[in-house]
């Protein structure tokens, strides 16, 4: 991992807020995060400890107040161009159907159009919603809009893909197969991926590592845990096996006291 | 299906009113029907407040005479001028105060002034400066749609939501393609949201523009007869105008259905 390039680095980023009234809030302080081409990244840490914040420094909507974030090996600047962002909220456009959001991308990157179309219809099969391309988002469940969304992103065939808890919205057994068809895509396809989360379990269960984020403000990484579970991953049955539970363990009493300071944190406000 | 039922029950009493209200005014204005209660003269109650008959009879003779017809056409032009010259101008500006601040900020508080001014006032300097034909009615009506419009576009850019915004840049949408792909249809919703209203002042704007001055237009109709005290024929041109209202109404719903099909209406959301 040493040797090659890292799809993603962020180098020595800290991110403070100024806001109006003067104040100044360091969401994150110093940190240092790699993702290696095809590896599979989960950033976990309790509520409000600057998760998102992080993802878009990555993205490039964030400019950094400090350190940098290299592409690839290159300085980024501006949007990274690389990286497709599953947002943690609705982001579908209303007034387009699954189809057309899906090939919005190709759109604005000049497809020519029939392509952009069979396209788009290959991955609306793919995610499970043939024949549902004329719907519009309304007419649509949470899972089946964040299918869209998923397709909407992958089309673009992004080499970086960053996910900002995508699935947090949805119930249990949506989540799993959500989880369960994200494995089995990002396998037929090994991009990277940097997959922020508060689950631990979601996160285990999807990486192949997991860092842990101290809690805010000023957070920055206290932990990283390599996950040598095997693959191919069934999120749902992997979990009872006894390898999960140990690194569970593992991973939590590092997480433990920062939930717990999160918390106390949170009565104080 | 006791939906349905009820419905119906609720349209019968609707209809029942209706012929209510028209049996007393036929009753209470007949000078020979009831007594004169309240005036001394029996010709009276008919000379203050029209007789139903004559009303009706009035509207199919102008309607069976086609005497009606160019008045309710220029009517319906200026309409319709008012509407779309007012929706491309609210539009315009909306857009661009919406997305330069610097714009906004200079021209707030005077696009404050002007939209708190009764602006119905100006109908008579309209006509001076553009004469009694159409353009000073349309002038009035723009005056009134454009404000409707120009905030709810401003309004529309606004509350595009930041993900979505964030998610259109992410797949590779350029300023441009921001502006046609996410600004300008979340404004047309809200423009869409508002039509009803837009339309119905831009009839206001032409009826009331006829009525302080014009050659032609349904407006120009009940001023003729209220000078004569032909009170019928002012109760048909109302009668006319509420019906032709209803009817534009009418076809701004179909036209908003086929428009925003992509929001969900209450009670019609299908999910999966």
């Amino acid at each position: 991992m040493a040797a090659a390039v890292p799809a993603l680095a962020l180098e020595g980023v800290t991110v403070t807020f100024l806001s109006p009234d003067g104040s100044r809030y360091t969401a994150i302080r110093d940190t240092t995060l790699r993702v290696a081409p095809g590896e599979f990244v989960s950033v976990v840490g309790p509520t409000g400890c600057g998760k998102s914040t992080l993802l878009n420094v990555a993205a490039g909507l964030l400019e950094p107040s400090a350190g940098r974030t290299d592409v690839f090996g290159k300085a980024l600047a501006g949007l990274n161009r690389a990286a497709g962002y599953l947002f943690q909220t609705e982001a579908l456009m209303p007034w387009r159907t699954a189809l057309q959001n899906v090939t919005a991308g190709l759109e604005f990157r000049d497809t020519e159009p029939g392509r952009a179309k069979s396209l788009a219809e290959a991955w609306l099969q793919r995610v499970g919603l043939k024949g549902f391309g004329g719907r519009y988002p309304h007419q649509l469940s949470g899972g089946m809009r964040k299918r869209v969304a998923l397709a909407q992103t992958l089309v673009l065939d992004p080499q970086v893909i960053l996910m900002d808890e995508p699935f947090s919205a949805l119930d249990i057994q949506t989540r799993h197969l959500m989880e369960n068809q994200l494995l089995e895509l990002w396998s037929a396809n090994r991009k990277s991926v940097l997959f922020i989360t508060h689950d631990l379990e979601e996160a285990i269960s999807l990486s192949d590592r997991v860092v842990v984020l101290s809690a805010g403000p000023e957070s920055r990484p206290i932990g990283e845990f390599a996950i040598d579970l095997p693959r191919p991953r069934d999120v749902a049955e992997i979990r009872l096996t006894p390898r999960f539970v140990e690194l569970h363990g593992q991973i939590w009493r590092a997480m433990k006291d920062e939930v717990l300071k999160s918390y106390a944190r949170q009565q104080e406000h | 299906m006791p939906a349905s039922k009820n419905t119906r029950l609720l349209r019968l009493w609707q209809a029942a009113l209706f012929v209510g209200v028209v049996v007393l005014w036929y009753a209470a204005t007949s000078p020979t029907l009831l007594p004169p209660i309240y005036f001394d003269d029996p010709n009276k109650a008919a000379f203050f407040f029209g007789e139903p008959l004559k009303v009706i009879e009035r509207v199919w003779i102008w309607f069976s005479s086609g005497s009606i017809y160019p008045h309710l056409w220029v009517t319906l032009i200026e309409t319709l001028l008012a509407f779309v010259v007012g929706t491309v101008l609210g539009l315009g500006m909306g857009l661009w105060l919406a997305l330069s601040p610097v714009a906004s900020a200079l021209l707030d508080p005077y696009i404050k002034a002007l939209n708190s001014m009764p602006r119905v006032i100006l109908a008579p300097i309209f006509g001076v400066w553009f004469g009694l034909d159409i353009a000073s009615k349309v002038a009035l009506g723009v005056t009134l749609v454009f404000f409707i419009v120009f905030f709810n576009v401003y309004q529309g850019v606004r509350e595009v939501s930041p993900t979505v915004l964030a998610n259109a840049r992410m797949l590779g949408a350029g300023e441009r393609q921001l502006l046609r792909h996410v600004y300008v249809p979340s404004a047309m919703s809200w423009v869409f949201a508002s039509l009803h209203n837009s339309v119905g002042l831009a009839f206001v704007g032409a009826v009331v523009g006829e009525y302080l001055g014009s050659s032609r237009g349904v407006g120009y109709v009940i001023l003729q007869a209220e000078g004569t005290f032909d009170i019928n024929s002012v109760f048909a041109g109302i009668l006319v105008l509420t019906a032709f209202a209803l009817l534009l109404d009418w076809a701004v719903t179909l036209a908003e259905r086929r428009l925003l099909v992509w929001q969900p209406r209450t009670g019609e959301t299908e999910k999966l």
